[in-house]
């Protein structure tokens, strides 16, 4: 449960990336915040593990103000609320088991964990991560030699390995091809099913937004201009939210690739090539 | 040849005559800036009284007589030479560990994208740079003043030395990573040292490894010198060669110096160009 009260924040040079946002959010949920860049999406997304800290009002997490947290609690909660970026920010000289480990950093001491001495069961737990996204082949191989949809996978097993109740994904496929896309969402939302895991995604592409989400929250200049489930959005609910007419580029297309995951190869047989 | 010739002429004919490749405005600066260097030079020779005259006849009879004395090097000095070469390479790579191992903390401190805090910023970034400007000589004569002659004053100089370069290299390196990988690594619950055994180590690795055999190069060639000053190692053994005029063994001391010295650098630097 994550709720909102009165949340702002205006960043040192004077922006207002958020003003007075009021939204709570069940465990479980699959939302969709969309809207324009710079409209407040990756600020309200970084509030929620307090990568960004709100100048005001009050931010709940299963009860709790996270406003308040000192390190060690920012490091509880950062534990469990796994995050993916637009450009997957893996440790690209490192290989693919070196960074999906590196999601059980917040549950081993510091000690062990420069020390690479980590639990069986964790080593196991990263290497099934890897598995439910069909990369476990790539496990000993540096992170810089995988394609980007490669590259994003294991970020996501990164996160599972955290074991996280929330999962944030920061423009997760924006740089990204179509096929790739949809298959690094599909895995998104396979999680959030399967897991129970409440996952909010930063998205820029309208088609995408309808087809993954439960629930869209729209944002603009930092407020929330609309929120509710799938269902009662169309396409002039965008035009309301992005202030213009619904363009090209607000769609990723290339909806037929939601096939069954095992489908995808072309990405993996060209990666291979590269290699 | 001579087409070429005419055809200058003729176009000069029709355009406005360039009579160089810069503007004489610029001729005129850097007219100037030749004046000045040239009379900065004449007032500090004339300081010191020192001419490029000085190479006279004299001056190279003196070479000749040196050379004389130094040919041929007695090779048989070379059982004599080892041992203390060994130990100048002991004090290198001793030197050169310490300051690994101590410029990563350092060079963390000194790297204002990973320390957020200014004042232990400032303070280690001031520390670095004041060592820094301290020769490694002055560094040698202090330690032997403290801890008396030897190896050790010499291994202390090195280490001490390397440190404010390493440090400085390091943090430089450190201020120019991809702070995304950072922003994930803090994101999945690591706290800073996590962060920056993972974050932060993984991608200067290459460089510190790089940076750390320069250093190591840099150390052979001081720790030549440091005997001079009763630091330990072979400059000891050069020092005392020269003060009894045993130029023959001098000149085998040289050589062999300078054939390891180039054969460690042609080794590095082999190992530093498949790193990066």
């Amino acid at each position: 449960m994550i709720e909102f009260k009165d949340v702002s924040l205006v960043y040192q040079n004077g922006t207002e990336a958020l003003k007075n946002i009021n939204l709570s959010i069940s465990q479980g949920e699959f939302i969709v915040i969309v809207g324009l860049s710079g409209a407040g999406k990756s600020t309200l997304i970084r509030s929620i593990n307090r990568l960004v800290t709100p100048t005001s009002g009050q931010l709940l997490v299963d009860d709790d103000n996270i406003l308040s947290y000192n390190t060690k609690q920012l490091r509880k909660l950062r534990t469990k609320a796994g995050m993916i970026f637009q450009h997957h920010n893996l440790v690209k000289r490192s290989t693919v088991m070196k960074n999906v480990i590196s999601g059980r950093l917040g549950y081993t001491s510091t000690l062990k964990s420069i020390f690479n001495l980590y639990p069986k069961e964790d080593l196991q737990l990263a290497y099934e991560s890897l598995k439910r996204v069909n990369i476990e082949d790539k496990v000993y191989t540096r992170s810089d030699q995988l394609s980007g949809g490669q590259q994003q996978r294991v970020s996501i097993a990164r996160v599972l390995t955290q074991q996280p109740n929330i999962i944030l994904a920061d423009e997760p496929v924006a740089s990204l091809d179509p096929p790739t896309s949809h298959q690094v969402m599909t895995y998104l939302k396979e999680v959030n099913r399967e897991d129970k895991i409440t996952t909010i995604v930063n998205l820029h592409f309208i088609d995408m937004a309808m087809e993954y989400a439960d629930r869209i929250i729209g944002m603009r200049d930092g407020e929330i201009v609309f929120d509710g489930p799938v269902s009662e959005v169309n396409e002039g609910t965008f035009e309301d939210i992005y202030g213009r007419k619904i363009r090209e580029d607000d769609l990723r297309g290339g909806s037929e690739a939601n096939e069954p995951v095992s489908s995808f190869n072309t990405e993996d047989e060209f990666a291979q090539t590269r290699n | 040849m001579s087409q070429s010739h005419l055809s200058t002429q003729r176009t000069n004919l029709h355009k406005p005559e360039i009579k160089s490749v810069v503007s004489p405005k610029k001729k005129l600066r850097n007219i100037l800036i030749v004046l000045i260097i040239l009379s900065l030079y004449t007032f500090s020779s004339i300081q010191t009284s020192s001419f490029l005259t000085q190479f006279n006849a004299e001056f190279f009879q003196n070479v000749g007589r040196m050379i004389g004395k130094m040919w041929p090097p007695r090779i048989g000095f070379a059982s004599a030479v080892w041992p203390k070469l060994a130990e100048t390479i002991h004090m290198a790579v001793i030197g050169t560990t310490i300051a690994c191992i101590f410029c990563l903390p350092l060079s963390v401190l000194a790297a204002n994208n990973i320390n957020q805090n200014k004042y232990l910023y400032s303070t280690t970034k001031f520390l670095l740079n004041v060592l820094r400007t301290i020769p490694e000589l002055l560094l040698a004569v202090i330690f032997v003043s403290l801890v008396g002659i030897g190896v050790f004053p010499g291994i202390l100089a090195l280490t001490f030395f390397s440190l404010g370069i390493l440090a400085k290299l390091l943090s430089e390196t450190i201020e120019s990573i991809d702070m995304s990988q950072v922003e994930a690594m803090r994101a999945s619950g690591g706290n800073t040292i996590q962060v920056i055994r993972f974050a932060v180590l993984p991608q200067i690795l290459p460089q510190f490894t790089s940076f750390s055999l320069y250093v190591f190069e840099i150390n052979i060639r001081a720790s030549v010198v440091l005997g001079f000053v009763g630091a330990g190692g072979i400059g000891l053994l050069l020092n005392q060669q020269i003060a009894f005029f045993n130029y023959k063994n001098a000149m085998a001391l040289t050589l062999i110096i300078y054939v390891v010295v180039v054969s460690i650098d042609y080794i590095s630097n082999k190992i530093r160009e498949a790193l990066l």
